[in-house]
Parts: C-alpha cells; structure tokens; sequence
C-alpha cells in the first residue's frame, strides 16, 4: 500500500513538474538564448562585447519593473493600462520638483530621497484607487485603468507641458553613477581594457525581480495570486479572500509603476509629457512574451524578465542589421508578439485537448 | 390597513409616474441622452449663443453652416462609425479593438497610395473612378486586417484586448511603410471634398457619409440575424455553437466589419487634410470608441447590445470634448477630465452600485411596512384593552 502511493506520488510530481507556467517559460528563455546567439554568432558587430547586454539592461530597467507589476496583476486576472502615463507622470513630478529646490538654491541628498518617496506616493495612489474600485466596487480593470490613463495623461500635462531637463546637482550625480562589473569587459582598440557598466536604476530593477520571484513563489500571498487568477469562485472556496489579493495585486502594480517611473527618470534625467508613451503596451507585450496568459493564473516573474530582454535584444538586433527605417522595429516586435500569442494558443489548447 | 388598501385599488397619478420613471431609468438609452442633455444645459448656461447656426460663405466662396454644433455633429462623425463596429464586436467577443487608431492610419495610407499617383489635371470622371478604386482597395486592406484580428480572437482563442495588441503595436509603422514614410499632401481639392464640404451643399460631407453607414447597420440589423446571433455568441459561445450557430464565424464577421467601419473612417481622416501623419493619425482613437460604447450602457463584457446609444455616445464625447475646448482646457489635458467623466460613469453603471441602490430601497419599503404592522398593532392592542 505504501509502496504503491508513493509510485502515485511521484507519477504525480512527474505529471506536475510540467506545468502551463514551466513550459511557456522554457520557451521564452530558449527563444531569447537562440537569439542572442544567433545575433552572437552571426552579426557580430557588438553583440559580442558584454556591455551589448548590459546596455540594454541600462535602457529596460523601467520597462522590466513595469513589466513585473503587470505580470502580478495578469497573474490575478486583470489588467493595468495606466502603468506608461503614470511613469510620464512621476518623472514630471519629481522633475519639477527638483528643479524647485535647485531654483531656490538648496542641494543635498535628503531632497533626492524626498523625491524618491513622491515617486512611490503617486504610484501607490494610483494602485490603491484602481485596486479599490476593481476588487471591491467589482468594476472593469480595463475601463478603470484607462480612466486612470487619462487621468495621468491630463495631470502630467496639468503639472507642465514642457520638457524639463534636470539640473539638480545631487541627483544629477546618482544619474551618472555607474557599477562597474569586474572581469567583463572588453578590448579597445588602443588595447585597453574597459570594464562593462551598469547603471544604478539596473541593480534596483534586478532587486525587485528577486524580492517579486520570492514572493511569488514562496508566500501565501504570491500563491493567493495565482489560485485568484486560476479560478475566482475555488479561490473563494479556500478561503482566500479574493477581494484583498485583487486589490493588493493592483496596489503592488502601482507601486512598480512608481518606482519603474523613478528609474525612467533616473535614465532620462529629465521629465517630458513624451515620456515612455506606450511603455503600458510593450510592458503588456514583454509579459506575453514571458509566458502571462491574461486570462489569469499562469506567469513568471522570470519569465518576464526573458521577455523584457526578448523584446529589446529582437530590437537591437533589427537596428544592426542596418533596417534603420523607424517602422521595422515595431514591424518585428508585432510579428514576434503573433508568433508567441499563437505558440501559446496552441499549446493550450492541445492540453485541453488531452484533459 | 385601510390607508394599504386605499393604494392598491387606486393607483394614483404619483405612482403612475413612478412607474414611468423607473422604466426611464432602467432603459439603455437614458445614460447617454441624459449626459447628452446635461452637456447642452451647462453650455447654454455658460454660453447662451452656443448653439447659434449661421450660413455663411467659406473660404472657397460656397455657402456653408457653421457653429458650435455643426462643428461637434462633424467632428463626431469618425467616432461614431468606429462605435459602430465597436459595439458588434464588443457584443459577440466581449473584449474590445484597441488597434482601430492604429488600421485608421494604414486605411489612410493605402488610399494615398492610389491618389498620389493621379496627376491634378485629370477628368472628373476619371478621378471618380480613381477615388472609387482606392476606396475599394482600402476596404479590401481593413477587411483583411479586420480578419487578421478576428481569426486570432475566434480561431486561436486569443482574447480580443491581446490579439489586437500586434497590430496596435505594428499598425502605424505598416501605415508608414506603405508609403515609404513619405510626407504625402493631395493638391487635388476634389480630393477634399468628403473630410469637408461638397460645393453647393451647405452641410459637412462625414455628417452624410456617418448617416449612410448607419442606416446600412440598420438595415443589417433588420433584415439578418446578425443581432440575435451575435448576442447569442457574446451571451454563452458554447450553447449558441449546440443551437446551430457558429459562433468562430460570427467573431470574425464583427471582426470584419469592424475592419470596413476602420476603412470609412481613415477615408474620412486623410480627407479632412489630405495629408497623413502616421504617428498622430486618429491617435487614442480606439480609447473614445471603447468609452462611446461604455457610455452607450453596453456591456464590455459582450451579449446584449444597443447601437443606437453607442452612436449617441460618441456624440457626447465629442461634444464633451468641444465644451472642454470652449472652456479653454487645453488639448492635452482634456484627457483629465475625461478621466472624470470615466469614472462617474462607471460608478453610476456598476451593478454593485445599482444593488446597493435596491438594498436602501428595500429597507426603506421593509421599515414602512414595519411601521404600519406596529401601527396596527398598537391599534388593535387598544380595542383589545
């Protein structure tokens, strides 16, 4: 008897070591490996030096926290659209901002942290008004977060419709900080030896892709999320109380908004009603890409990272291969973006198939 | 007791009324035409010459209408065919288009393509027939993308919002390939004539072209069973597929028409200028239908349906817009008040709202009908004494 239930028992884990979110992941994680070899192997020009790679680390940072909260809140089965005018929005903020306390002649590091906390406040607002009026008013989350679009939309260019550059020198200077990565690196010409560089905004990205991987993984919170997504009405039967997991999934979404956006504006310095237009869709974009179904239930945060790095290495490599022309990158990205929707439609729909 | 009985057999004029209003209330159309009337009321408040029509001669010389709602009834005239196609797919697949701004710019960009070869100087005819071959071509073109869309949403189960993502996130660098990202202006001014006015008519060309799509739909509407179908596709895909109908054909169908509602409407668009802009081309577009068919009280979920207040939605929306613009809101910000408008209108048809409504309704009822049984009973407690 024993010994027959763990044979089940492992046929179970066997069975299980499979699942949606595995499969999709694998995919994504081989595509982008293919790739960037491929591009390696084939185009040399720069993909073979490192800093290549962490380049585009350098210009994703925001789009891959973006990407993340996106990913939590398809997790659960919604959406968030507002996530790209609220990013334009904090930069706007925390640009003007700085530039008042340069304009009044203070300098100092608190006046950076300050602006840091405004960046996470209006962030946090936003999620926690959408998150209240999705999970307890039980309203669209995609009509409610475009309200919130419009909303961001219009206050950004309320607060100013200018581009405002940044010249606050304490901030300036966390801007230009760069990590140095020991041992990678590569040869100049001259033949002296350049180590590869990260920015700032990278390594607290890359914190927040860990911290959100463990809590996904390992809390009662992060597996609330997925049986949410997976089934409302069994989740209800559990006990989990669905409501609060649909609010505190647009909550943290907010929050990544708020920081994502302070990484923008770490990247760009600078705030402008132009800035990252779209970054909603091609967040929503990477987290397909990493194997997000909408429909809920089935994600990765690693998976999104991949997809993140998919979309912007499929983009490098369009530019190097001298299509220059502005149309090719989105061109290319639409086609990739069909050709995973369609990967993933048949894969799922095969297993149904076998259930 | 007595004042109970009194009620029921004498139904007075009050209660009549009651009855009237609460049908009102509950009828689909009443959100959108009450907004409708609420809008006109601020603006003849603020504005009591805002609704003056006067005839006048136009730059080129013809006698045109102009006024405030000359300019709104024009300007809506996009939207409100894009409601169309909107509402049909909304109902069957219970997801929206966002990529509709996008194929706007790619329908534009096709019959630029065929004008922009045309010398200036040909015949009328000719002209006719080459304006009837772009047009043709760029429903063709939408059709086809339209079916793109709907193939990807009924055969591969997409859902609609992420189906339509690749073109919304390839469309306009299509649009722009098409013509080599070209800055194309028409000289032709007959070319000018549909986004504008056809000499010797005093009324906007897009205000006739809008009046023909719709009573095309209604016809459609009328004479097939493209409604029952649809909403029974929206409603429950599976048991519609047991009752004989198709339900992947009827997605894709939407899904074209839709497509064809995209390519009158990006005719218009490029007509207005006869130039195109590819990034800014009908831009956030898709966003104004999605909320026109919103307002229209429709569910974005799919199933039942409502064209006509979707259309009318799409009227308040542009004639929001021109009042924000009266206002001197600029043009970027508009989208903050519309935000406003979003959420009001989401509170006030969420059924978590209308439930709680009935609750206070009937707890209201429940503590008459209480007071009335103590009343009787301290009554009968004195005839007992």
């Amino acid at each position: 008897m024993s010994v027959n239930s763990t044979v089940l028992e492992k046929k179970l884990k066997k069975k299980a070591s499979l699942t949606d979110t595995n499969l999709l992941l694998i995919i994504t994680v081989v595509v982008f490996l293919v790739m960037y070899i491929l591009a390696v192997v084939f185009l040399k020009k720069g993909f073979t030096k490192p800093q290549m790679f962490f380049n585009i680390l350098n210009e994703n940072a925001s789009l891959l926290v973006l990407s993340c909260g996106m990913t939590l809140v398809m997790i659960t089965g919604g959406i968030d659209i507002s996530v790209g005018q609220v990013t334009s929005l904090v930069c706007m903020s925390c640009a003007v901002y700085l530039q008042k306390v340069n304009d009044a002649g203070l300098t100092g590091n608190q006046y950076v942290i300050k602006s840091m906390l405004l960046a996470v406040a209006i962030g946090l607002a936003f999620g926690i008004v959408q998150g209240f009026l999705v999970a307890y008013m039980e309203f669209q989350p995609f009509i409610v977060t475009l309200a919130g679009l419009f909303f961001a939309k219009g206050m950004t260019t309320i607060v100013s419709s200018d581009r405002i550059p940044v010249t606050f020198d304490p901030f300036v200077k966390l801007c230009r900080t760069e990590v140095t990565i020991p041992f990678l690196g590569s040869v100049n010409k001259k033949g002296i030896f350049i180590p590869a560089y990260v920015e700032v905004g990278v390594i607290a990205a890359l914190a927040i892709v860990v911290i959100l991987f463990c809590v996904l993984k390992w809390t009662k919170l992060g597996r609330n999320f997925y049986a949410v997504g997976g089934n409302n009405q069994s989740a209800n039967m559990l006990g989990i109380n669905v409501k609060l997991t649909k609010f505190l999934a647009h909550v943290l979404c907010g929050l990544m908004a708020g920081i994502g956006g302070y990484l923008f504006f770490l990247h760009a310095c600078s705030g402008s009603p132009l800035h990252a237009q779209g970054a909603e869709m091609n967040a929503i974009a990477s987290s397909i890409i990493g194997g997000t179904l909408l429909s809920g239930g089935v994600g990765n945060i690693v998976g999104t990272l991949f997809g993140v790095l998919s979309l912007s290495t499929i983009k490098n490599i369009v530019t190097s291969l001298g299509l220059e022309d502005a149309w090719w990158t989105n061109i290319t990205v639409g086609v990739m973006l069909c050709i995973f929707l369609l990967v993933q439609s048949v894969i799922l729909a095969r297993k149904n198939n076998k259930k | 007791m007595t004042s109970d009985t009194m009620k029921s057999n004498n139904p007075s004029f009050a209660i009549k009324l009651k009855n009237f209003l609460g049908k009102l209330v509950k009828n689909q159309l009443f959100i959108p035409i009450v907004a409708l009337l609420l809008l006109v009321l601020i603006n003849l408040i603020a504005d009591p010459t805002f609704f003056k029509i006067v005839l006048e001669p136009s730059s080129t010389g013809h006698l045109i209408l102009s006024g405030n709602l000359i300019t709104i009834i024009d300007n809506a005239s996009e939207l409100a065919i894009l409601a169309i196609g909107m509402t049909l797919v909304t109902s069957a697949s219970g997801g929206q288009d966002i990529s509709v701004g996008a194929t706007i710019a790619i329908a534009g960009s096709v019959i630029l393509r065929v004008i922009k070869v045309q010398p200036t100087d040909i015949s009328n005819g000719r002209f006719a027939a080459m304006l009837i071959l772009a047009f043709v071509l760029c429903v063709v073109v939408s059709a086809i993308f339209g079916a793109f869309n709907g193939a990807l949403v009924a055969y591969f189960n997409i859902q609609p919002m992420v189906a339509t993502l690749i073109l919304f996130t390839a469309g306009r660098s299509i649009a722009a390939w098409i013509n080599n990202n070209d800055n194309i202006s028409i000289k032709d001014t007959r070319f000018a004539y549909y986004g504008n006015f056809i000499p010797g008519i005093a009324i906007p060309t897009p205000v006739f072209i809008t009046a023909i799509c719709l009573i095309v739909i209604a016809l459609v509407l009328k004479f097939t069973n493209l409604r029952l179908y649809s909403q029974a596709v929206g409603i429950n895909a599976s048991s519609s597929r047991l009752n004989g109908i198709n339900p992947k054909m009827i997605k894709l169908l939407t899904f074209i028409i839709l497509g064809v509602c995209v390519a009158v409407c990006g005719f218009i668009k490029v007509s207005r200028t006869s130039s195109i802009t590819y990034s800014v081309i009908a831009n956030n577009i898709e966003m104004d239908a999605i909320l026109a068919v919103a307002l229209g009280g429709n569910a974005l979920s799919g199933g039942k349906f409502n064209i006509t207040s979707s259309v009318i939605g799409a009227y308040v929306i542009q004639f929001l817009t021109t009042t924000l613009y009266k206002f001197k809101v600029s043009s970027s910000a508009i989208s903050a008040y519309k935000a406003v408008v979003v959420i009001l209108l989401i509170i006030i048809s969420a059924p978590i709202v209308r439930r709680w409504f009935e609750d206070m309704k009937n707890k209201r009822e429940a503590a008459r009908v209480a007071k009335i049984a103590t009343a009787a009973n301290t009554e009968s407690g004195k005839e007992n004494v």
